[in-house]
């Protein structure tokens, strides 16, 4: 990488286009509100990991001794709440997805910029209504809110917390509505659809599940208030409703929010994969069907969260059938990652080593999905830690390493600086090391037979109650070493060329930070995407950039 | 029974086991034997059809075996044979109600004896909560407004963990006790501690209380169908649908009459919602039970002209 | 918007009008961006209407007596008119998106308003209705009755309230949140009016008008599926 010689003029870039606080919260700039996001998201997630160090703590002991029965219900709904809907689910589509959306099909912007930074208002007023109701209350029924104890039994501040949800979903649906048609409108000359990066195809299938699942759970929430408040029936069977009914909307969103959490992640760690083997993935069309594949199938199998609920024996046969078809795609996926990696020239980079993570506990969090789609196995670890162990090996296994690579991988282009790789390597490494302590042993209590949402538990569970706390108070240090070295090398370090990594993509072919409109002029596509062996060799493509 | 689930568990964690093993040794394989060399270039493969139906048809192949290996696990835990014990569960926040059929109760303990079928007909009163013996691997959710049914049968004489497993509120991980299964000799000794009447009795007690027998005559055609060998069999609504008189129907006919009236008689019949407890259903469950049922169950007797019905009635008497 | 502040050397803002948005390569894609743009929003309020229409079948399926006298309290005739008044706005709302395509500013300004009226029309009949309910204590609530009603067509069968409730819960959140859409395509529609007669819409340019037109035909097709669901059921009885 080069360094300049002289003291360099600053080139015109986003970031310092236009200062002042009203620049930031009036833009319209694809990349400034992806930073406002990821000031946001981050912010959640800190709050929600606090909850989750709380509770750690709290299940050091098998006595509950350090906060109330009452206060660690509310804990651990409120981790759940705040993870899932204000961190989770916005993370990579609203801070990567719209920072590099636009620049990857060679775009100036979105399609809809307005509605772009309307969508971030909406999570901050979403997350302010949360947060309002956390601090004057909270909530206490568990992030899946189930009736008729959110409706008729509980006393916490329901409505408030479904309030906040619902905007946050509008915010969601808005994001996806954005991508889909800059997606399909506004690719640049050249720039056909099989020769997107693997990130896009993977947002537009995470965007057509945002849009078409999120406006269910939007009206369950309204009916739950509204049951709340003037007391009906709709789900309460002494008024003639039916609980049942309640689970089936819900989780008819519900479990295609996993895939709208995960799919992003899996775009990344193609990106990252194809850089850092220096090829193109094995199998693009095959990985970029699967996650269509994915977005479809993860319609269909959403009562897999109700095997024991009380549904009829043949709708759990045909959904749990359907479960093991959703897991084809992802396990396609991570052999076609694998084998991306045979006769590639390997660099073990931060990102990297954040990819490898992935491969391995997304691996290992998909395969205790079979276990659960077994209806017979099922029926033991449903409602236990197994299945804590199982969404926390995919949720923050897999997604959060995804988008922490991700992090990395696009720091120097987000920002113009480089930040310190050796610092990011360790970093990594204490979260794998970290996070497999955490939850592993949460996959033997579950099949032990500890149930989830238990404030206190029989003593012989506590010894790996004990490991878990331990590994969650390594992760929690893994998770802040980024946060401190992200924001240094914002003041402190080395600037950063406009492709570090001799990546392909187009985003790489502007100036780190890029200027406001990304590219001057329209590029014209005339390469393949991950074509590593051009670029490797030496030829470039020409995209004109101002300065 | 719950050596089976643990069969299966077993196997898929030999399966993924290996899986992980298999991924996790050619990824750092490949990372090692295809780490960058200076002048050493990648060599660029698109793809390979062959492979990608491959790693797909396989895995779905042993994710179509582990779905079958599992449906007949659940079919067998969601099965309760004929000749169950039966226990009544009523589950509240926070703890559970228990009445065995010969009508001891208990709260927060189920004492039974090893080597006979157990089913349970679960209710709750308010909430939904999670009926979880994970030493037998069975869980069953317990829901307000209908029965749920789980069995097990026990093989070894100790003290199990019972468990709520469904969040429920404030003292949800308060809400355990034990299952206690004992030596045959030991389990009479323990029922006969506790005098009370089978549940069977009591709801015929209360059936007559609440004027049940005024209509539901045995003698002569009542305002309501007689009750006698209704219990399992099919009945045919008024409506023309045919539906099966199980623990929901006798319940909902208690709760909702109006919901299914059986076909040749008017909807006269009152609702008794709010006017009986949980245990007051299932008091009158177990008595309309007894009356389909052959004496050498506990807790039956004929009732004055009443014709014992032999034991396996055609219909059969599984509840979804 | 801080754009069409940079000055750029040769302005190509001669070959097109002052709507075109910067970050489009042309007036095509944004006028392609809007239209699909708008079609994926009436497919989520599909999805959020969905959920009401799944719970409201279910329930009619196992409750259908119960449903049926519930249903036949509401005044079906007005219902008709509603979907009458609607249709006719759909009508109107063609003849709007024509007008602005073709440039005629006076047809346009015209049909807006007409369809303004017949929206304003729709409101009033529901608030008809809606106050004649409340009369009725049909309002799901502390206040609900609905005792020694029969269910139509088996005059010895008495409805459960309760069942009644629920219908009444769900006719009220479906058609209000209906009307909620209605309230906001007449915002919607006002503010078209307002800048059609600022002149603002030209055959090159009239985007607005077109996928507001779509929202409305959303919202009457919406009501076309309610009118029958919730007020004609088992009405020969």
């Amino acid at each position: 990488m080069s360094i300049a010689t002289t003291a360099p003029v600053e080139r015109e870039n986003y970031l310092n286009k236009e200062y002042g606080i009203g620049s930031w919260l009036l833009t319209t700039d694809h990349k400034r509100i992806a930073l406002l996001y990821l000031i946001s998201i981050t912010f959640f997630f800190f709050i929600g990991g606090f909850f989750a160090l709380l509770i750690r703590l709290e299940l050091l002991t098998p006595i509950g001794d350090l906060v109330q029965a009452d206060t660690y219900n509310k804990l651990f709904t409120q981790h759940g709440m705040v993870m899932i809907f204000f961190f989770l689910i916005p993370s990579i589509p609203a801070v990567l997805g719209n920072f590099l959306v636009p620049m990857m099909v060679g775009a100036k912007d979105l399609a809809f910029p307005r509605v772009n930074l309307l969508s971030w208002y909406l999570y901050i007023i979403g997350g302010a209504f949360m947060l309002h109701c956390m601090l004057t209350g909270g909530v206490d029924t568990g992030w899946t809110f189930y009736t008729p104890f959110s409706t008729a039994f509980t006393n916490t501040k329901i409505v408030e917390a479904g309030i906040g949800i619902f905007i946050a979903g509008f915010s969601s649906i808005l994001t996806g509505l954005n991508f889909i048609v800059t997606i399909h409108r506004m690719r640049a000359p050249g720039m056909t659809w099989s020769r997107l990066p693997l990130f896009i195809w993977a947002h537009y299938a995470t965007s057509i599940i945002q849009i078409l699942g999120t406006p269910v759970i939007a009206i369950t929430i309204v009916l739950v208030a509204v049951e709340r408040t003037l007391h009906l029936g709709i789900f309460d069977p002494k008024l003639g409703g039916d609980p049942l009914l309640f689970q089936h909307l819900f989780w008819f969103y519900s479990h295609p929010a996993v895939y709208i959490m995960i799919l992003p992640s899996m775009g990344i760690v193609s990106e990252i994969i194809a850089c850092y083997s220096r090829k193109r993935i094995f199998g693009y069309s095959f990985v970029a069907l699967s996650s269509l594949a994915i977005a479809v199938f993860g319609f269909l199998v959403w009562a897999h969260h109700m095997f024991v609920a009380g549904i009829s024996l043949y709708s759990a046969l045909i959904f749990s059938i359907l479960s093991y078809a959703v897991a084809v795609p992802s396990a396609v996926k991570v052999f076609n990652w694998t084998a991306t990696l045979y006769k590639g020239s390997i660099h073990y980079d931060a990102p990297m080593l954040y990819a490898f993570g992935f491969l391995g506990l997304f691996t290992m969090g998909g395969l205790t999905g079979l276990f659960l789609s077994a209806l017979g196995i099922d029926v033991h670890v449903t409602d236990t830690y197994f299945v804590v162990a199982h969404f926390h090996y995919i949720m923050v296994g897999g997604a959060v390493m995804g988008y922490l690579g991700g992090m990395h991988f696009w720091w120097p282009k987000i920002s113009g600086k480089l930040y310190p790789e050796g610092w990011a390597r360790l970093a990594a490494l204490i979260v794998f090391i970290g996070f497999n302590l955490t939850f592993f042993p949460q996959f033997v209590l579950g099949y032990l037979g500890m149930p989830r949402r238990y404030y206190q538990y029989p003593a012989e569970f506590q010894i790996l109650n004990v490991f878990s706390t331990a590994g969650a108070t390594i992760l929690g240090v893994g998770y802040v070493l980024p946060m401190v070295y992200f924001l240094w090398s914002m003041r402190y370090g080395k600037p950063a060329p406009a492709n570090p990594w001799n990546a392909a993509g187009l985003e790489w072919k502007t100036p780190s930070p890029p200027p406001t409109f990304n590219f001057d002029e329209e590029p014209v596509v005339t390469w393949e995407a991950y074509n590593y062996d051009e670029i490797d060799a030496g030829h470039k493509q020409e995209v004109k950039v101002v300065g | 029974m719950a050596g089976n689930v643990d069969a299966l568990f077993i196997f898929l964690l030999i399966v993924t086991g290996l899986m992980t093993l298999l991924i996790f040794c050619t990824l750092i394989y490949f990372a090692a034997r295809y780490r960058a060399r200076p002048g050493v270039l990648a060599e660029q493969i698109e793809g390979s059809i062959p492979l990608e139906i491959t790693w797909s048809i396989i895995p779905l192949g042993v994710f179509m075996m582990i779905f079958l290996w599992g449906a007949v696990v659940y079919f067998k835990e969601r099965t309760p044979p004929r000749d169950a014990t039966e226990v009544y569960v009523v589950a509240k926040q926070w703890m559970w109600k228990l009445e065995h059929a010969e009508g001891q109760r208990e709260i927060n303990e189920l004492h039974v004896p090893v080597g006979r079928d157990v089913k349970l007909i679960m209710t709750s009163q308010d909430v939904i909560h999670s009926f979880y013996i994970p030493a037998f691997r069975i869980k069953q959710d317990v829901l307000p407004g209908r029965y749920t049914i789980e069995w097990f049968h026990p093989t070894k004489p100790g003290t199990y963990h019972l468990f709520c497993a469904e969040y429920c509120g404030t003292m949800h991980s308060g809400m355990i006790g034990d299952i206690v299964v004992m030596e045959p000799a030991q389990y009479e000794a323990w029922m006969s501690g506790t005098p009370s009447g089978p549940l069977s009795v009591a709801g015929e007690k209360i059936f007559a209380e609440l004027g049940c027998s005024t209509c539901h005559r045995s003698d002569t055609q009542g305002r309501g169908p007689n009750l006698l060998g209704v219990f399992g069999r099919p009945v045919q609504l008024e409506d023309g649908r045919t539906v099966t008189a199980d623990e929901n129907y006798i319940r909902e006919s208690i709760l909702d009459p109006g919901a299914k009236v059986v076909a040749g008689f008017k909807p006269v019949m009152p609702t008794f919602q709010g006017l009986v407890s949980e245990e007051q259903v299932n008091a009158l469950v177990a008595y309309v039970k007894s009356l389909s049922q052959p004496v050498n169950q506990p807790g039956v007797k004929a009732a004055p002209g009443q014709v014992l019905l032999p034991k396996n009635p055609p219909g059969g008497n599984q509840v979804q | 918007m801080s754009d069409s502040t940079v000055a750029i050397p040769s302005s190509p803002h001669d070959a097109h009008g002052p709507e075109l948005l910067h970050h489009f390569a042309d007036a095509q894609q944004q006028r392609d961006s809007a239209s699909l743009g708008m079609w994926i929003f009436l497919a989520t309020e599909v999805m959020f209407f969905g959920g009401l229409f799944c719970a409201y079948l279910i329930y009619r399926l196992w409750y259908f007596g119960d449903f049926a006298a519930a249903a036949q309290t509401l005044n079906y005739k007005l219902g008709a008119t509603n979907t009458a008044v609607l249709i006719c706005s759909s009508l109107t709302v063609v003849f709007a998106v024509h007008a602005a395509q073709v440039g005629k500013r006076a047809m346009l300004i015209v049909s807006l308003i007409l369809t303004l009226i017949l929206g304003f029309a729709f409101l009033g009949i529901k608030a008809v209705e809606y106050t004649e309910k409340f009369e009725l204590h049909h309002v799901p609530g502390p206040s609900f009755q609905f005792d020694n009603v029969r269910v139509p067509g088996h005059p010895d069968q008495l409805v459960n309230p309760r069942h009644a409730e629920i219908y009444f819960a769900l006719y009220f959140i479906m058609t209000g949140l209906h009307a909620l859409h209605m309230i906001i395509g007449i915002g919607i529609f006002t503010w078209l009016l307002i800048t059609a007669w600022k002149g603002r819409y030209t055959p090159k340019y009239f985007t607005p008008v077109e996928i507001g037109g779509l929202y409305w035909h959303f919202v009457d097709i919406v009501w076309i599926y309610l009118f029958p669901l919730l007020y004609l059921i088992d009405l020969h009885k």
